[in-house]
């Protein structure tokens, strides 16, 4: 049940992992599309802390196309729906995620990602 | 039965069994809720605001499920993957991490708007290994300063656990204010030995003014709802070997035959230096 929009906040959190270390890209992904309920005060809320590029390159990777790669100027209701759908209705199920900069392996199983570090990556 | 977190490390106290029983209880549950429903009022949110928050030590998502049907939308770490697995089966709304909060957080600067837990903090204060990063003072900086960094500011967590001693108190106040952090203890009922509850109430940024104050403790005895777990309780009653303490020793010996004595019983056997003394054993 990884979400983007958690996934859109989640950076690498090895030892010394401290730049180039987000987003984390996907890998082999399985989505689910589970319906949540419209709140477009929330959304509008997330947007200051989303990364817009990450986010429509995450969306991409999982196979939605409908968000500018740019951020837009204006937020209409039709944008915020979209937005609303890529951050709250795609679940990854299985797959993993990886980091740009230490090619660290979060595997995903269950819509769980495993954020388990080894002792020598503590830091 | 000691504590739970001098038995085992948590991913392991917390494995399929004990997982459905806890979250099966449903006096854990009434427990759970109430602390949560606390926790929330100490977080202090902005009214009418939907708030992304981070459930720390979600486990099976009984504190979750409360903040679903406050309309929070929220994602939750734990260790026990079992426990998260039952949190899988009752379907709760928000995202699960398996994570170990020790070795801190991955998530960027300024992503949640509040932070609860409940019932976690002590089990970062035992080490597992005898690697430096496994020790009580650096997994909770680590905890504390990723933790401060993940938070908006201004912003509160609020933490709900069950502290041995004093010191360990001190310890996890000072390095929380190491990391970045202002507030302090909340104590709930602090007269009440069954009612009591310790919360760690903490601030990122100051903020200033009445909105970053202390909150005070709720006072007085409340014994309508189930705040209180026998288990801890039962610790109390013994000492720390494990062993019971022999009740009838020879004060108690001697205080009886006195009263006897006094009451005019006939044949109570004269005190000696063999009163309440050991019998060897025999073979």
């Amino acid at each position: 049940m990884v979400r983007l929009v958690t996934h859109n906040l989640l950076a690498c959190h090895v030892k010394g992992c401290t730049t180039n270390n987000f987003p984390l890209a996907f890998q082999d992904v399985q989505i689910e599309l589970q319906e949540a309920e419209f709140n477009p005060e929330f959304v509008k809320n997330l947007i200051p802390r989303l990364e817009w590029g990450a986010l429509a390159d995450a969306a991409k990777q999982v196979g939605d196309t409908s968000l500018p790669p740019e951020e837009p100027d204006m937020m209409d209701d039709d944008l915020l729906q979209k937005l609303h759908h890529v951050l709250l209705e795609i679940h990854v199920i299985e797959g993993a995620m990886v980091c740009p900069n230490c090619k660290h392996v979060y595997p995903i199983s269950n819509g769980i990602p495993n954020m388990l570090l080894a002792e020598h990556e503590i830091g | 039965m000691s504590r739970p977190e001098l038995q085992a490390p948590p991913e392991i106290y917390y494995g399929d069994t004990e997982a459905k029983k806890y979250t099966k209880n449903t006096r854990n549950q009434q427990i759970q809720a109430d602390m949560t429903y606390r926790a929330l009022e100490l977080l202090n949110l902005p009214p009418d605001e939907p708030c992304f928050l981070l459930d720390i030590g979600c486990g099976s998502g009984l504190s979750g499920e409360i903040l679903d049907e406050e309309g929070y939308i929220w994602a939750g770490v734990d260790i026990a993957p079992s426990m998260l697995e039952v949190a899988l089966e009752r379907e709760v709304e928000g995202d699960l991490f398996l994570q170990d909060i020790g070795q801190g957080f991955g998530f960027r600067p300024g992503s949640f708007d509040g932070a609860i837990s409940i019932s976690v903090l002590q089990w970062l204060l035992n080490a597992e290994t005898s690697h430096p990063t496994s020790s009580p003072p650096h997994r909770l900086t680590r905890f504390f300063t990723t933790l401060h960094s993940a938070l908006r500011n201004p912003s509160r967590a609020v933490f709900q656990f069950y502290p041995t001693s004093d010191d360990q108190i001190q310890l996890i106040t000072s390095i929380a204010q190491k990391a970045g952090f202002g507030g302090g203890i909340v104590v709930d009922y602090p007269n009440s030995k069954k009612a009591k509850k310790v919360f760690l109430c903490l601030f990122v940024g100051g903020g200033g003014g009445a909105q970053q104050q202390i909150p005070q403790g709720l006072e007085g005895e409340d014994d309508e709802h189930a705040r209180f777990e026998r288990r801890r309780e039962k610790l109390k009653t013994k000492d720390r070997s494990g062993k019971r303490k022999n009740i009838k020793d020879r004060d108690w010996i001697l205080k009886k035959k006195e009263l006897y004595r006094q009451r005019g019983k006939e044949g109570v056997p004269r005190d000696s230096k063999f009163t309440g003394r050991k019998r060897k054993a025999t073979f």
